[in-house]
């Protein structure tokens, strides 16, 4: 499981904006899915505002305050994206503006029998975002990493030499990490990967398929 | 027991030997008490409900010099610490129906808005968020009406940040200031990973305690 000090050192990094929109979108749908990181993670963002309010006023020009009532009347800027449809509605908030319009919406590549791969459109190019769908009883592919992979589990689970996790789980994977992430046998298991650099197969069908494990 | 640190001295400041020969003086000036939190509230209130100008203008005195100094510990120049500021204040005027007292202290909300203005601003950065208004799996979850509460625990929360060990205090404001990430942050003090990760787990375990101690 992901160890306690990590997952702090990574909610601060939410909080304080310094995460990079890929592991940002993990953090907030793991937050999402969770009530209790979530409570945990106001603290933080208390913290902030207890920062801000500490501080020293620093005067500021002559002229702000006027320049500023000036422009309260221009209408606020229209957020890019489009309104999510009624079918993006099951999915965590962060995550419907990547994709509006579902599940079914995504262009989904198959792997194998068993596992499904769609990426995410993130602006942000430094990492890779998909959902992944594996089949109930399945395994992913063994692999180890180049990067830190995010994986975020939001419906069904899976199970490693780690441990398991469920709706709402993050497992933090930094290079040092091999697994083989096998879906419960009940149901599909949907989860959220971000990586920062790819992942790599081990073992001969993990060599054969490298070449098209395309960042 | 010796005489708590004031917030206002919070950390190595570049003139922080000035400060803190007038610091005991400033204190009752700059600390918002929760009765002061309750009006500014009121204030957001008329913003809301009424888009009331003269509101704004008070909301903009006290909370605008606060995001510039923000911003210039942050290392911005004052003209881009001011523009960050101004463009904060424009989103607490548009924002303002979406403020909910019960979930966070306005300073709290008002620091979560430049913080997006800022990555907004200077990284083109869009920042995935958690909605507070619909949390698919919240159910369930006690949201009290804790409005005292919290007020009064940002107050608790200053003077807690301010009597944290000196090295913990230093990776937050880090952190908070500067955007820095804890590898970035550990790079920089030439400390072990591990070192500032122990740090921001034991700053984070007592205000954590702090805010639970406020949460029915």
């Amino acid at each position: 499981m992901t160890a306690d000090a990590d997952m702090d050192a990574l909610l601060l990094d939410y909080a304080s904006g310094a995460l990079p929109e890929g592991p940002a979108l993990a953090v907030a749908t793991m937050l999402a899915l969770d009530p209790r990181a979530r409570a945990g993670y106001r603290a933080l963002e208390a913290a902030g505002g207890a920062l801000l309010a500490a501080l020293e006023p620093q005067p500021v020009s002559a002229g702000l305050r006027d320049a500023t009532l000036a422009r309260l009347d221009e209408s606020p800027a229209t957020p890019l994206a489009r309104p999510p449809s009624p079918a993006a509605g099951a999915l965590p908030a962060p995550l419907r503006r990547y994709a509006p319009d579902g599940l079914d919406g995504l262009r989904w590549t198959r792997w194998g029998k068993s596992v499904q791969e769609a990426v995410l459109p993130l602006g942000d190019r430094s990492h890779r975002a998909t959902l992944l769908r594996i089949a109930p009883g399945q395994g992913v592919l063994h692999h180890e990493h180049t990067g830190t992979e995010y994986t975020v589990v939001i419906a069904g689970g899976f199970s490693d030499d780690t441990g398991h996790y469920g709706p709402g789980d993050l497992q933090l994977c930094d290079p040092s990490v091999v697994h083989r992430p096998v879906a419960d046998p009940d149901a599909e298991c949907l989860c959220l990967g971000v990586l920062s650099a790819p992942i790599r197969g081990t073992g001969l069908v993990g060599r054969l398929v490298n070449p098209f494990l395309k960042f | 027991m010796t005489d708590a640190i004031p917030a206002t001295t919070i950390g190595p400041a570049p003139n922080h030997w000035r400060r803190a020969s007038k610091a005991r003086g400033m204190q009752q000036r700059v600390l918002t008490s929760p009765e002061q939190a309750a009006r500014l509230e009121d204030l957001l209130d008329r913003v809301a409900q009424r888009r009331d100008r003269q509101a704004f203008v008070e909301l903009f005195d006290h909370f605008a010099p606060r995001l510039k100094a923000f911003m210039l510990r942050g290392g911005a120049d004052p003209e881009t610490a001011e523009e960050i500021a101004q463009e904060a204040m424009i989103a607490v005027w548009n924002k303002a129906v979406q403020y909910d007292r019960s979930r966070a202290a306005l300073s709290t909300w008002v620091f979560t808005i430049a913080r997006n203005k800022r990555i907004d601003m200077l990284r083109r950065q869009v920042r995935p968020e958690i909605d507070p208004d619909d949390y698919p799996a919240a159910s369930g979850e006690p949201e009290p009406d804790r409005t005292v509460a919290l007020n009064q625990a940002a107050v608790d929360l200053r003077g807690s940040i301010a009597q944290l060990p000196a090295e913990q205090r230093e990776v937050l404001q880090l952190a908070f200031f500067e955007d820095k990430s804890h590898g970035t942050i550990s790079a920089e003090l030439g400390l072990p990973l591990g070192t500032v990760k122990s740090r921001i787990r034991l700053a984070l375990a007592r205000l954590r305690g702090l805010m639970g101690d406020h949460t029915p």
